[in-house]
């Protein structure tokens, strides 16, 4: 699947929560798929901001099930120990962004260990899994975004 | 993504419209089915609707606040688990909705594990409660009355007795022949009582000796006797608030029948090596085989025990005396074995069926059961061939059938004797096998040997042998 890379260092300026000092995931999404141009499948961004969602006190990243759109952030995959680009680092970038992509391809949550579907809250969780689908998801990718997808579709 | 998740339905119900999207946004992608709610009418009309497994609940909305949701959505689906959500963490809310019946509170914003373990929990929770809900069900079909299958008048007096008594507290002493299904009338009598939610406990009285009984039915404290490393909790405490069935009761030894006495008096025990006095509330179930009356006046069995027991006795009828039964029961067990050993067997040929009315059973309804169960994996078509059966002189079994020396009337143990040697003799002297057609344990099968000095055929040979090499 071709693939480019975008250099950009604009955020919107509305994500930003001065109060939590936390940029919301979900106003990034929204701005993000504004932005998208038409010819492009899915947008990943790659972010070092901190991200939440109003609910949650973090999340590693956010995505529109089914959409174009995906975010994750570096902020919190660090372990504060190693160098800041160590593979270790690189590998769990590689998940998240790998995990994001996949609900943008309408693939919900794992419950397969090792999926990088499959949910991880926690750094001891993204470093259990592994950085590809399991059979299941991929054969769920291959039909083109099931239809769990759906059926999931929110009221 | 599970069934189970797919099937878990939840509800978010907060007034900021970015607390609902981001909250069903995120559950959505584990899998669950999810619908939002802006205020408190709103989600009732939800819970009106349609059944909901969670029901994330925002504390303040103007309006209808969290907790009066709670309370209206209790009424509506009691099984739903309501979680609190609040900005406000005070240990009064949290007191308040626990009070009120949610099922836990979450502090705004929360850790995303904490979200995901809740829920988690909470699904397990309900998979099991529904788990144990369907096995509740089906212990009782299994042992209602109605599934104890007869249309013999002796066996209706025998259920409406047994119904009635079902529902008082007093003890029940259940007679008849082994095999006759006295484990399953006093299953079905703990089914109908009062009692029913709580546990059945059975306890075969003559497989164990004496010691050991003593020690299953009352526990024993730690150093009581070689080998009790731990303390053991025995099956009077395990039966507490539920029913004790002791099978084969006439078979206790003269020491234990004065130790159930007590207990039965007393309502009060120890257990094996210890000093403190154990109450439990226990209903008892006894059974036996045994003629009670005879042992007593032969002095084997304790008078005052007997008529302990005796509150209410109940005498199951050996399935010679219920003839017409046999078709109905011999249907059920051809269906319910069909489904256990994955045959489809249909039914019996009129010969067969000929045969199993003519049989006398001395094994009674479990050798009935035994002999299909044979006939079932032996049978080569859609119906049972009388020579399936394995009773290939089940005519002849017939006291008093035409034909020299069977012109005789033979007595019931006569006929049991010669029974329980042909049997013998068929599986080669295997006790085991031999019990197993007979339908009794092997227990009361060498007890029927002895009785009747029945020898097995190597037992046989092995003293004609002696004797020829003398």
């Amino acid at each position: 699947m071709p693939a480019r890379l975008l250099h950009g260092r604009d955020r919107p300026a509305d994500a930003f929560d001065p109060r939590r000092g936390q940029h919301s995931s979900t106003r990034i999404l929204g701005w993000l798929a504004a932005a998208c141009p038409p010819r492009i499948g899915k947008l990943l961004a790659v972010t070092d901001v901190d991200l939440f969602i109003p609910i949650l006190t973090f999340v590693y990243g956010e995505a529109q099930l089914g959409g174009r759109a995906a975010v994750v952030s570096t902020a919190r995959l660090q372990d504060g120990r190693g160098p800041t680009r160590s593979p270790l680092f690189l590998s769990r970038l590689l998940k998240e962004a790998v995990h994001e992509l996949g609900h943008t391809f309408s693939l919900l949550h794992c419950g397969q260990e090792g999926c990088v579907m499959s949910r991880s809250v926690n750094l001891t969780e993204v470093d259990a899994k592994g950085e590809t689908l399991c059979d299941d998801c991929r054969a769920c990718l291959k039909q083109g975004g099931p239809e769990k997808a759906e059926e999931h579709e929110r009221p | 993504m599970s069934d189970l998740s797919r099937r878990t339905r939840i509800l978010v119900v907060d007034d900021e419209e970015i607390v609902r999207e981001s909250l069903s946004g995120w559950l959505q992608k584990d899998g669950y089915t999810l619908a939002v709610a802006p205020d408190g009418p709103a989600a009732l009309a939800e819970a009106r609707r349609a059944p909901w497994s969670i029901l994330l609940v925002d504390l303040k909305m103007p309006g209808m606040d969290g907790l009066t949701v709670l309370e209206e959505v209790k009424k509506l689906q009691p099984e739903a688990a309501v979680v609190i959500m609040t900005a406000y963490a005070t240990i009064d809310t949290a007191v308040t909705a626990m009070k009120n019946g949610a099922y836990d509170y979450l502090v705004k914003p929360f850790d995303p594990e904490e979200l995901s373990h809740l829920i988690r929990r909470i699904v397990e929770s309900q998979a099991l409660l529904r788990e144990n809900v369907l096995l509740r069900k089906v212990l009782r079909r299994d042992y209602r009355f109605r599934d104890l299958l007869s249309k013999s008048p002796a066996m209706q007096a025998v259920f409406d007795l047994a119904k009635t008594a079902a529902r008082s507290p007093s003890t029940i002493l259940i007679l008849g022949e082994s095999g006759t299904g006295k484990e399953l009338l006093a299953r079905a009598i703990h089914a109908e009582s009062l009692r029913s939610r709580e546990p059945f406990v059975p306890v075969s009285c003559a497989a164990l000796t004496e010691t050991l009984l003593e020690s299953e039915l009352f526990g024993y404290e730690k150093g009581a006797f070689t080998g009790a490393g731990a303390r053991r909790q025995g099956k009077f405490e395990a039966a507490d608030r539920g029913s004790l069935f002791l099978d084969e009761i006439g078979d206790i030894s003269p020491k234990l029948q004065m130790d159930l006495l007590r207990v039965l008096e007393e309502r009060r025990f120890f257990r094996v090596g210890g000093n403190e006095p154990l109450h439990v509330d226990v209903r008892i179930l006894a059974a036996t085989n045994r003629d009670l009356k005879k042992a007593v006046a032969e002095g084997q069995f304790r008078e005052d025990l007997f008529y302990r027991l005796n509150v209410i006795p109940i005498t199951l009828p050996p399935l010679r005396e219920r003839k017409e039964d046999i078709p109905l029961l011999a249907q059920h067990f051809i269906e319910r074995l069909d489904a256990e050993l994955q045959r489809k067997v249909e039914g019996l040929t009129a010969e067969a069926m000929e045969i199993l009315m003519r049989h006398q059973w001395p094994g009674n309804i479990r050798e009935l059961r035994n002999t299909l169960e044979r006939a079932i994996v032996v049978a080569s078509g859609h119906l049972i061939q009388a020579k399936d059966l394995g009773l290939a002189l089940a005519a002849a079994t017939e006291p008093g059938a035409a034909g020299g020396e069977r012109s005789r009337l033979l007595s019931l143990s006569e006929v049991e004797r010669e029974h329980v040697a042909r049997v013998l003799k068929a599986t080669g002297g295997n006790v085991s096998q031999a019990a197993r057609v007979l339908g009794i344990d092997r227990v009361t099968l060498y007890a029927k040997m002895k009785k009747y000095d029945i020898r097995r055929p190597e037992d046989q040979s092995a003293e004609n042998e002696e004797t020829a090499t003398r």
